[in-house]
């Protein structure tokens, strides 16, 4: 990568930065977790899920800054506790998106009430505040420490081995539930697991590229690697390859073009490369139909049918 | 006293066009909202109210007015969402809700990108995202007043057959009615309703007015006509009751807006628990049983 992007200036020397070797780590990792988990999200139709997740990042982070305590125990806390509520909520069959929406629309101003509440704490020290909350709520995976950095890699980690644990019978579950509690397969019990996998991934990706942007790590890869094949599996790994492939490109972006916060590189990479997988998917589809009349109606049923 | 604060409350003319914008955006916020959703649109609703953060962050960086931003950023993000073709098998539902994902968390992506080339705006930035009420101008009431008239006009003239169209595509459709025209219209109503009600309560905190007042009502009666009388009173009443508020405090007026609008839905969910407790309870013992089968929200569960 580094010999195709030789032209621009010092980009062999990017590794000799300390805080690129602890953002790539971290990076990288992180893009791993979100990729596979960003998967079964998408497939299981439960990004507004995720959207709302992330603002409980955001809040729980804030809460945590306006209170005094580490920020990571607030972010994990909320998360999780937020992640387990939903999969209650979602099992009761009462938790609709009116729903969701609403109580994340509220949770998402305390949010704000805690950021004010922090800033003007902190107002003396010279607004040390308004750059903490930007930072959740946008990321600054070039600010970790190496500390954060290999605990944020650690968690992933985990996050990437529980999924790949209970990949089979979720990706069963998840395709046709009836079936998979037929045959044994703990429904319940997987729901709950990945709710809470997903509130973790929240958590470490808000710290990276923040609590609004980490949609755009788990919807853009999962959608695109869906768009690219239609194997379940090849279609997994493919969805954490090209969040690992976003982190990278938008990483390297931000250090060609410092003026560019990296996280707008990577969600940035992650969308175009989902835009490739439409056209890529559309040029397919337009070739393998000759027929031009009535096109729009058969594009959209045929994409539906053919993807199945 | 309490009349004397109220009474230095309007002396203030900020407050006044304050009060003026928010009725304007609540009562356009409650019809579109109400619509919304009973059209299961929340997440594309929010997304084209998000989408209004890098409209205005782009626009001031470009020297223009935010208030072109906010509408701009709204409109192309609802074009794109329409684009995407819309079919009824669950995989279809999925990809369009990672298409909807992927513009959202990208637009607000372009948002930081616009601040950080513009370079060190952060009060004004906690502004765009969670609502100021300060600085409203007269022209920008007369933008926003000119907005909800044509958005409340085009939405008055499809209403019968957008409800029609989302009650029972597939009849309407059978009976002529342009249901793939009208989804990509209300979409477009749906943009421009948004940046009206984020300039008001900030990109992330639309949803509090789009949804919640429409929620608390359809949760009290399910016939059309009362419930969008009931979702315009409760929206106009939050936005008066937290711009009030948000004046005697330090707290953003956004945070006002989604604490009242989710009381209100709490109380109207309460409300209507108790009720069909109260009715399933009076009449015999084995309807108990048979009561805990039926509908709690009326929602599908998806």
């Amino acid at each position: 990568m580094t010999g195709a992007l030789n032209p621009l200036t010092g980009l062999e020397h990017m590794f000799d930065q300390p805080f690129l070797r602890t953002a790539f780590l971290a990076g990288t990792c992180i893009a791993l977790a979100a990729g596979l988990v960003g998967y079964f999200v998408v497939l299981r139709g439960q990004v507004f899920t995720g959207d709302a997740l992330s603002h409980v990042a955001f809040t729980g982070a804030l809460a945590a800054l306006a209170f005094g305590i580490d920020l990571r125990a607030g972010l994990y806390g909320a998360c999780v506790v937020f992640a387990v509520l939903m999969a209650v909520l979602g099992r009761r069959a009462t938790a609709d998106d009116t729903v969701i929406g609403s109580v994340f629309a509220w949770i998402l101003g305390l949010g704000a009430l805690f950021l004010t509440i922090f800033t003007t704490s902190q107002s003396g020290t010279g607004g040390v505040g308004g750059t903490a909350g930007v930072n959740v709520l946008f990321g600054s995976v070039l600010g970790l420490s190496g500390g954060q950095a290999l605990g944020d890699a650690v968690v992933s980690l985990v996050v990437v081995a529980a999924i790949i644990a209970i990949g089979r019978p979720l990706l069963f579950t998840s395709l046709d539930e009836a079936v998979a509690s037929a045959r044994g397969v703990p429904v319940r019990a997987l729901g709950y697991a990945f709710f809470v996998l997903v509130g973790i991934t929240a958590g470490v990706a808000t710290q990276a590229i923040g609590a609004l942007l980490l949609l755009g790590l788990l919807a853009a890869p999962a959608g695109a690697s869906q768009r690219f094949t239609s194997k379940p599996f090849a279609a997994l790994w493919l969805s954490a390859g090209i969040a690992v492939v976003s982190v990278w490109a938008g990483l390297t972006l931000a250090y060609a073009a410092p003026r560019m916060p990296p996280s707008f590189g990577i969600v940035g990479v992650a969308t175009l490369l989902y835009a490739v997988a439409f056209a890529v998917s559309w040029f397919r589809a337009g070739r393998g139909r000759r027929r031009v009349g009535e096109r729009r109606s058969t594009v959209s049923t045929g994409d539906g049918s053919r993807a199945r | 006293m309490v009349a004397f604060d109220l009474h230095q409350l309007f002396s203030e003319h900020f407050m006044v066009n304050a009060f003026r914008a928010g009725t304007v955006v609540a009562v356009v916020a409650g019809s579109v909202g109400w619509f919304m959703v009973l059209r299961r649109q929340s997440f594309a609703g929010h997304t084209l109210a998000v989408v209004s953060f890098p409209g205005a962050a782009g626009a001031i960086w470009l020297g223009l007015s935010a208030t072109v931003g906010y509408f701009a950023g709204s409109i192309v993000a609802a074009v794109v969402i329409a684009m995407v073709p819309r079919s009824h098998s669950g995989r279809a539902l999925s990809e369009e809700s990672a298409v909807i994902g992927t513009v959202q968390a990208f637009a607000l992506a372009a948002g930081v990108l616009f601040v950080s080339l513009y370079g060190g705006f952060l009060d004004s930035l906690t502004g765009l995202l969670f609502g100021t009420f300060l600085g409203i101008s007269d022209a920008q009431v007369v933008t926003l007043a000119v907005v909800a008239v044509v958005v409340l006009a085009l939405l008055g003239v499809m209403a019968r057959p957008l409800l029609f169209a989302t009650v029972d595509p597939e009849v309407a459709a059978a009976r002529r009615v342009p249901v793939r025209a009208l989804s990509v219209v209300f979409l477009l109503l749906l943009g421009c309703t948004a940046a009206e009600v984020s300039q008001i309560t900030g990109a992330l905190l639309v949803f509090s007015l789009l949804v919640m007042p429409a929620a608390a009502a359809q949760q009290l009666t399910a016939r059309p006509a009362v419930s969008f009388v009931v979702t315009l009173v409760v929206a106009v009443a939050v936005t008066w009751v937290s711009l009030g508020v948000a004046y005697y405090s330090v707290y953003p007026v956004g945070f006002y807006v989604s604490t009242f609008g989710f009381a209100v839905y709490l109380v109207a969910a309460g409300g209507r628990a108790v009720a069909s407790r109260v009715q399933s309870r009076t009449p015999l013992r084995p309807r108990l049983a048979a009561g805990a089968a039926a509908p709690v929200t009326g929602g599908s569960g998806g």
